[in-house]
């Protein structure tokens, strides 16, 4: 397996994830290649079924790949990660009831990670995290079910940013928000990657977040790839596949004329 | 319009007692006159859009109260109608459709049961007679194989069949109203155009009233006619489906300005400021 | 900064109050203590589990406090002249027979059931959350060896295991113990497994792994403290099953062993007498049953108080 893109900081090549149920087996992923540049905002794109937090969740490494592999800056990566490893790249969940342990107020959650890692300066350490993702002290020794979805959100983005890592997965980060609050957590996105230059990958089943935040989109179907594509075509409208423009379609609201069943 | 409107809501205020003693507002004073027309009820989580469409139905969850001026059905006062008087008018006369096929098709019993059920309870004519009507509501819903799916288990389908099924089982009885409560936002966005055209030409075909409560902005201003903006249990605007973008009340063009779209790309996706005023 | 508008409390305690229920605590401490009191306040609401908390509280006071609350009298100081004497201003619950005081009897009584529950629950929690948390967590064939060696346990009957203790080691208060406790450690454990299996599948453990945490902080830190209010729960529920065992336990002549009071033990030797001396056996029997109706109360409580409905 050759690394195409030497540069790159993330190289996904022949990806193929299989989960055994019983006797079937299910193809979530197949074939799948693609690279991201440092500092590049990569989108996956897809709906249900398409294997597209599969994917991010096999770049983690919480599910085992069954074919193909991963390369983080340059060095393929083995299932098995090191606490080194971990430090790499970081995850926001979709659901921000349950990325947060509801037993441990903020404070506590966010010392995890510099517990696990013996980083020093604690207080310091939490307190700029906080102040990062637009929360105040007052947030400190609150549990998850006293905050809002957007609230809870921002706690999960500031402990994925306390270890400073170079790589951020968002596994459709603001589906479950209301279209305010996923604006400030976009925006909130949108800065930190300019503070941080994270390369990140997101994941979304919705077109315009993903056009919004990323620079290359790919867009999944069934496992596969359909198309790999830059903002500026997706905005331009210039599709190449026929599920794509499906897709693009359908974003843009109901019509009459072209919905066939 | 020269038929009196269908529906008709005056001062509609709901509130549950909190343990406490406080009391929440979760809707205040809405207002609204529905004919054979498709209404939206636009709104965040929290702004009292489902309680609405719930007090329409008569299922608010207890501890809550509603009280109105006013809840006309068809000239019949809905405020006052006992569980057995509630009983004819459910299914019969006023449907709902919920969000989410999984949690509102009983798993336990096959899909044509289901469906077959419901036609008994508001119509007359036996097992042949309903079994007839219920193929006959999913080929309406465009299932392609009705036999197939009449004989299916409720875990059997995908989130669009079910979402159809639903849309079956509330028609079947002919309602005059229909009140959808997010139906298609547990589902693919291809999949969503599909049930939105199902739901587009029942409607058309049966001259039934729609209301559509969802908090999403996009379908909403292309399928239905007219929008009710809600804020904290309030209507804050009242407008034309088309003119959304037109919109004067600064929450609804906060919501309108926040979210990301892909033809025009926004640099920063503008926040809704919150005014205290809005709640007055 | 004034007290608060309620005159009637002094202003020492408003201040606590306001303390524990500040919606923004300054530190952990502060956030702790507030959703301990939360925890306090819903109980106190539930009338059937104060009632219970109450009792509880009352059995461990009369086991600690025996002594002073005998007023002098000892358990042991046997008065032939007035054996199964009536209950009297002299003595409140009569005598046994052999003249000892029934009242002092049975609140020193009160300290093998409490020693027995406090033992048993100190030894099963702990086992039951370690087995049951690995065994659910790491799955595949750890958890087959350990499930396994549950249901060996889980086979043994209680009663029947104690009489082959108290055969094999002789009777006593720490056999009993041991007997109780290795015949109901499994119950938890499998408890403990089933809360694990749900609890692993949820992001925020998945984040924990993202992280680099090791298993036993995964399991220590994370998973264990979401199993213990189910494993309390159910502790306390089982508390009075445990009260009766035990009491039976002392009925057949194996648990804590004369002359030391316990209450098990006065059911059983008032048998011979019960028609004519019935406070002999009755009182004894009374204070077993309100022990056992005071944990199922104030498990029922806690269980309302967990339960995921209701938070």
């Amino acid at each position: 397996m050759r690394l195409e893109n030497i540069g790159a900081m993330i190289e996904v090549s022949g990806l193929g994830v299989t989960f055994r149920a019983g006797r079937r087996s299910i193809a979530a992923v197949s074939g799948l290649s693609f690279s991201v540049a440092p500092g590049e905002t990569f989108g996956i794109v897809g709906e249900s079924g398409s294997g597209k937090s599969t994917v991010l969740k096999a770049i983690a490494g919480l599910v085992p790949p069954s074919l193909g592999s991963i390369a983080i800056a340059g060095r393929i990566v083995a299932m098995r990660r090191s606490k080194a490893d971990r430090r790499q790249m970081q995850f926001v969940f979709q659901d921000p009831y349950g990325s947060l342990h509801p037993r441990h107020t903020i404070h506590q959650a966010l010392r995890e990670p510099l517990a696990i890692h013996g980083l020093d300066e604690a207080e310091r350490r939490i307190a700029d995290a906080i102040a990062e993702v637009g929360l105040g002290r007052e947030h400190f020794f609150r549990y998850p079910h006293e905050l809002s979805g957007g609230q809870r959100q921002r706690v999960a983005i500031a402990r994925a940013l306390i270890l400073a890592p170079p790589i951020l997965l968002l596994d459709e980060p603001t589906s479950a928000l209301d279209v305010s609050i996923q604006a400030e957590i976009l925006n909130l996105l949108a800065k930190l990657r300019r503070d941080r230059q994270l390369t990140s990958i997101l994941v979304s089943h919705d077109l315009a977040v993903v056009a919004h935040l990323c620079d290359r989109i790919a867009v999944l179907q069934g496992g596969k790839l359909v198309e790999l594509l830059d903002v500026a075509r997706l905005r331009g409208g210039d599709l190449r596949e026929a599920y794509t423009r499906q897709l693009l379609q359908a974003s843009r609201g109901y019509s009459r004329d072209d919905s066939a069943s | 319009m020269t038929e009196p409107p269908l529906l008709q809501v005056a001062n509609l205020d709901v509130s549950f007692l909190q343990r406490g003693g406080g009391v929440t507002h979760a809707v205040r004073n809405v207002s609204f006159a529905l004919g054979r027309e498709r209404l939206a009820i636009v709104g965040e989580s929290g702004s009292g859009k489902s309680t609405v469409g719930r007090a329409m139905l008569g299922l608010v969850p207890r501890p809550g109260v509603v009280t109105a001026n006013r809840i006309a059905f068809d000239g019949i006062d809905l405020r006052s109608l006992s569980p057995r008087q509630w009983r004819q008018y459910r299914g019969r006369r006023i449907s709902m459709v919920m969000q989410d096929p999984k949690y509102s098709l009983n798993p336990v019993k096959k899909i044509g049961a289901q469906i077959m059920e419901t036609y008994s309870l508001h119509r007359r004519g036996g097992a042949g007679q309903a079994r007839r009507h219920a193929l006959e509501m999913l080929e309406a819903v465009r299932i392609r194989d009705p036999d197939l799916v009449f004989d299916a288990y409720p875990h059997q389908l995908s989130g669009g069949m079910g979402q159809r099924v639903m849309i079956a089982m509330m028609l079947i009885a002919e309602p005059d109203l229909l009140i959808a409560d997010e139906p298609t936002s547990a589902l693919d966005v291809t999949v969503q155009n599909q049930v939105l055209r199902i739901l587009d030409d029942l409607v058309a075909q049966r001259g039934m009233a729609l209301i559509f409560i969802s908090h999403n902005l996009t379908i909403v201003s292309s399928f239905c006619d007219r929008v009710l903006v809600m804020y904290a249990g309030r209507i804050v605007e009242e407008c034309d489906a088309r003119h959304l973008h037109l919109a004067r009340h600064p929450y609804t063009q906060a919501l309108v300005a926040a979210a990301p779209e892909i033809d025009r790309p926004k640099a920063e996706l503008l926040t809704v400021q919150r005014d205290p005023a809005w709640l007055t | 900064m004034t007290a608060g508008s309620r005159t009637i409390e002094p202003s020492g305690l408003v201040s606590v109050r306001r303390w524990l229920a500040d919606e923004a605590p300054r530190s952990a401490a502060q956030a702790f203590f507030g959703k301990t009191w939360r925890g306090a306040m819903a109980l106190s609401g539930n009338p059937a589990a104060l009632a219970g908390f109450v009792i509880v509280v009352a059995l461990a006071l009369a086991a600690l406090c025996a002594p002073w609350l005998a007023g002098g009298a000892s358990p042991l100081t046997q008065d032939l002249a007035h054996r199964l004497a009536p209950p009297s201003s002299a003595s409140w619950f009569g005598t046994d027979e052999l003249g000892r005081d029934i009242y002092a009897r049975t609140l020193f009584g009160a300290r093998a059931t409490l020693t027995i529950v406090a033992l048993v629950a100190a030894i099963v929690a702990p086992i039951g959350l370690v087995v049951g948390t690995v065994a659910g967590y790491l799955g595949g064939w750890v958890d087959a060896v350990l499930m396994r060696i549950t249901d060996i346990f889980l086979a043994f009957p209680r009663l029947i295991l104690a009489l082959a203790f108290a055969a094999a080691l002789g009777p006593g208060l720490e056999n009993a113990v041991i007997a109780i406790a290795l015949t109901s450690w499994p119950s938890y454990a499998r408890v403990a497994r089933a809360e694990t299996v749900t609890i692993a599948r949820s992001d925020f453990i998945a984040a924990m792994v993202l992280l680099g945490a090791p298993t036993w902080r995964i399991l220590l830190r994370h998973i264990a403290p979401l199993c213990l209010s189910s494993v309390i729960v159910r502790l306390t529920l089982d508390m009075a099953g445990i009260i009766i065992t035990a009491a039976g336990l002392g009925f057949l002549g194996l648990g804590q062993q004369p002359p030391a009071p316990e209450w098990g033990a006065m059911v059983s030797s008032g048998r011979s007498v019960i028609l004519d001396q019935w406070w002999v056996s009755t009182i004894p029997g009374i204070a077993i049953f309100l022990a056992s109706l005071g944990f199922n109360l104030l498990g029922d409580g806690l269980r309302d108080l967990t339960d995921p409905k209701n938070l």
